[in-house]
Order: C-alpha cells, then sequence, then structure tokens
C-alpha cells in the first residue's frame, strides 16, 4: 500500500510541476484572495490581524477545492478509471498516494499565503511551532476529505459545482479549530483568552480536533476509496 | 492443464441493460481467439468481463485459474488490457507513462526500453509527453506496457483502430508474438480480414450471446476446412467460404 502511495504521490507531482497549474492559476488566485479580503476589510491593521488566521483558512479551503478538482481530473479522461483499477495498484494506496500529493501541493502554497499574511496584514507569528503543526494537521485532513469527495464526484455531472458543496460544510471543523490554533499561534495565547487577556490555555483540544479530523478521513478513505472505484 | 479462460452461461448487467445474456466461451493457453459482431453484440462486454471489470451476476467464469465471481481483482493482476481509448497522462512522456504502468503491475523495469523500440517508439519519441502524441501512437504506447508487463492474457479491443499500416501490421506481429511466448489473446474486432489469419477460434457475437464458433484453418485459403460450433451443437463444417462474415 506504502509503496503504491508513493508511486502515485511521484506521479501526481510530477504531473503537476509539468502543468504548472499551481504556479499560473493556484498561487495567483491565493494572492488575489489575500488582497480581496484586505480590500473587504480596509486598512485597519488591527482588524486585518485579527482576522487572519480566519482569512488564512477559509483561502485555504477555497484551494483545496482547486487542488482536488484538478488531483481527480488526472484520473478522469476517457478509459482512465478501467486503466487505474486494471493497474496492479492498490485502492487505499491510490488515495494515500493523491492525499499526499494535494497535502504537498497545499503545504507549497500555505506557506506563501503565511508570509503574505504576515506581511499584508501584520500579523506577527508567537509559536511557529502550533503554527506549523495546526497548519500540517489541518490540510491532511483537507486533502484526504478532499481526495475522497473528489473521488465520490469524479463521475457525476456537475462535479465542478458538487465538490464544493459535499467538501466546505464537512471541513468546518478544520476551520474552527485551524483558526482558533493559527490565533493562538499569532498572539501567543488562544482565541478565548486573547479576548479576555488571560495566560496561554486550551489549544490541546483544538489540536485533538484537528488530528482525530484528519485520522478519521484517512482512515475513511482507506477502506472506501476501493468500493468507490468499483461504483458503476 | 485447465483453460486459460472459461465462461459458462456468462450474463453481465450494464447499469440494467443485459450486455451480456449466457456467454460461453473456452481458449487455452497459447490461443488467440476473435470476437466478432456487429456493434452491442457485446464483444467489450466479453473483455471486461475476462478482465474483471464488469462483475458477472449470472453463470460461471474463471480467468487463469481465478474465479471471476469471487476473486474479480485477483484477474486484474493477471491481464493487459487496451481498450477503445489509450488512458495515458499527457504530461509525462511516454517512457515515463510505460514505466509508471509498469512499477504499478510490479514488472520488469529492464523491459521498458525493448517494449518501446519494438512499438517502434524508441529514440525520440520515448521522451515526448503523450499530449503530444497521435492517436495511434497513443495505442503504440499501451502496446508497449503490454509488450512490457507480458501478461498471461491480452484483451485487445479493436486494436487496429487509429493505426497506419505499419501499426497495423505492428499489432499483428505483437499478436503473434504474444500468443507464440504461451499468452492468450482476445481481440474484437470489425475487421476480420486482419485478425481471422491469426487466430484459433472466432466467436460471433449477437445481442449478448454467442452467435457461432468456428476455428478458421484455412481460412486464409478460401474457407476449406474452417468448423463452425453453435451454441450447444456439435462442430459442424461450415458450407460456403467466409466471405459474409465480415461485418465491418
Amino acid at each position: 500500500m506504502w509503496r503504491d502511495a508513493w508511486l502515485v504521490a511521484g506521479k501526481d507531482l510530477r504531473i503537476e510541476l509539468r502543468s504548472r497549474v499551481l504556479l499560473h492559476q493556484v498561487l495567483p488566485f491565493a494572492a488575489l484572495v489575500l488582497f480581496l479580503f484586505a480590500f473587504a476589510l480596509g486598512p485597519d491593521h488591527r482588524v486585518l490581524s485579527g482576522a487572519a488566521p480566519g482569512l488564512f483558512w477559509v483561502a485555504v479551503l477555497f484551494l483545496t477545492v482547486l487542488a482536488v478538482q484538478r488531483s481527480a481530473a488526472i484520473e478522469a479522461g476517457p478509459g482512465a478509471r478501467d486503466t487505474l483499477r486494471l493497474s496492479g495498484l492498490e485502492p487505499p494506496g491510490v488515495f494515500l498516494g493523491k492525499t499526499l500529493a494535494v497535502v504537498v501541493e497545499l503545504a507549497v502554497v500555505e506557506v506563501l499565503l503565511g508570509v503574505g499574511v504576515d506581511l499584508l496584514y501584520g500579523a506577527g507569528i508567537r509559536e511557529p511551532g502550533l503554527l506549523v503543526g495546526a497548519s500540517l494537521a489541518g490540510t491532511v485532513g483537507l486533502a484526504a476529505a478532499g481526495t475522497l469527495y473528489g473521488s465520490l464526484t469524479q463521475s457525476v455531472r456537475g462535479r465542478e459545482t458538487l465538490l464544493p458543496f459535499l467538501l466546505l460544510p464537512v471541513a468546518v471543523p478544520v476551520l474552527l479549530a485551524g483558526s482558533h490554533l493559527w490565533q493562538a499561534a499569532l498572539r501567543g495565547r488562544d482565541v478565548s483568552s486573547a479576548l479576555s487577556g488571560a495566560p496561554v490555555v486550551g489549544n490541546g483540544p483544538w489540536l485533538a480536533l484537528l488530528t482525530a479530523f484528519s485520522l478519521a478521513y484517512l482512515a475513511l478513505g482507506v477502506v472506501v476509496f476501493g468500493p468507490i472505484q468499483e461504483a458503476p | 492443464m485447465p483453460p486459460a479462460l472459461c465462461l459458462r452461461g456468462a450474463v453481465a448487467l450494464a447499469g440494467r441493460f443485459p450486455a451480456l445474456a449466457g456467454v460461453d466461451l473456452v481458449a487455452e493457453p497459447g490461443e488467440v481467439v476473435v470476437l466478432a459482431g456487429a456493434n452491442g453484440a457485446g464483444k467489450t462486454s466479453v473483455l471486461r468481463v475476462l478482465a474483471g471489470l464488469l462483475p458477472l451476476s449470472g453463470g460461471e467464469g474463471q480467468v487463469l485459474g481465478v474465479d471471476l465471481r469471487s476473486d474479480r481483482r485477483q484477474v486484474r493482476h493477471l491481464v493487459g488490457m487496451v481498450g477503445h481509448a489509450a488512458a495515458l497522462y499527457d504530461e509525462l512522456t511516454v517512457e515515463e507513462n510505460v514505466r509508471f504502468a509498469l512499477r504499478a503491475a510490479r514488472g520488469d523495469l529492464g523491459r521498458v526500453g525493448l517494449a518501446l523500440e519494438v512499438v517502434g517508439l524508441g529514440g525520440r519519441l520515448r521522451r515526448t509527453p503523450a499530449g503530444r502524441l497521435s492517436a495511434g501512437q497513443r495505442r503504440r504506447v499501451d502496446l508497449a506496457v503490454l509488450v512490457a508487463r507480458r501478461p498471461a492474457l491480452w484483451l485487445l479491443d479493436e486494436p487496429h483502430a487509429s493505426l497506419d499500416q505499419a501499426g497495423r501490421a505492428l499489432v499483428d506481429r505483437v499478436i503473434k508474438d504474444a500468443a507464440a511466448g504461451g499468452a492468450t489473446v482476445v481481440v474484437a474486432s470489425h475487421e476480420l480480414s486482419t485478425v481471422v489469419p491469426m487466430a484459433d477460434q472466432v466467436v460471433t457475437l449477437g445481442g449478448g450471446r454467442v452467435l457461432e464458433v468456428w476455428r478458421p484453418e484455412g481460412w486464409a485459403e478460401g474457407g476449406a476446412g474452417a468448423t463452425s460450433q453453435g451454441q450447444d451443437e456439435a462442430p459442424v463444417v461450415v458450407a460456403g467460404g467466409p466471405g459474409g462474415r465480415d461485418v465491418a
């Protein structure tokens, strides 16, 4: 399974590098989202830095939809599904490989988004470890859920609009936990304590929620990706 | 030795539509079986059942000793299929596509170069992105995967489509070599004048059923000696030539 996952991830990443969709479409879209939010919220740096964690994760959610649609499109050509089923690759390995490729793509975008948030919104990073941990856990969860729903909608008419309808509502836990943890990482305290001025407490449950979300969707994808591929 | 493939009363559904309505088919290792019949006769469905892609709803089936009803996924490791459309990754080169397919199938990567030479995709073409290939060249890439993998059962759906004269000759040579090497080859084709001379048996399908099975010894010389077997009938000598059989 892991061998197949590496093989599929390597293939997907190579295709993305060659197609330059990440460079020419996803990154400009991320920059556009940052600027639009900044315009919408006005020039007040306090408002912008306060909203930065939520804006970051909303932007990541939109970018996840793009990345997952692109990932699903790689296997969507005529006869591609049959070829994949006949390839000898284990379905759990295919799922994990495609998820891993989306994680890597999102991680690249998130680094640039994070830099943009810091520069544009003036959000200083106090706890980089927490920031990286929260981002990684949330990204894995989003990529796993996205890959799963992307495969579900692959053969459905109107899949481009159906995928966001399926993915965005279930991503609410990531949005909540990710925003809280980013808020804490940027200000050195969790949201409630940031508002009340109390010391840093209570990041553990949010991190646990992100981790549980990621593990749940990874496990679900490993189990059901095969049956989804076999569905008529 | 058990047959390479065996279908008994095979029934398969495409949605709610019965794609196969009780097909019997037996082939030995090293045989070339040609599936003939009009569009919608069930040729592709037979190939998909044999590949483990389409489940059996009724009847029995075995491929290389593996039960099609209980272990379809295992069958897929043993067969190689060239379908209507060559499903390649356009951004990857010809060689990268073949290498990926071979890695996925746990094949011998050392055969990639040879396979590409065999199908005429050596030299600069091997480094060409698949998206820039013609339909015929894409089909050759699909064939290269099979040549490199050497599966025990080859399933070819209209393999001559999109190919020029040299490409068609290449397909014929590859089929003959595969059969000579002990593989069983099942070819669905409308171009009987091309494939029947290579065939050990020709199975004519219609409406998801086998209409006729015949062994084309001497077919190329005018059909003398060709034998025919209808469903549930003893073999009989076919009267007349095979001229009317080509459904292309």
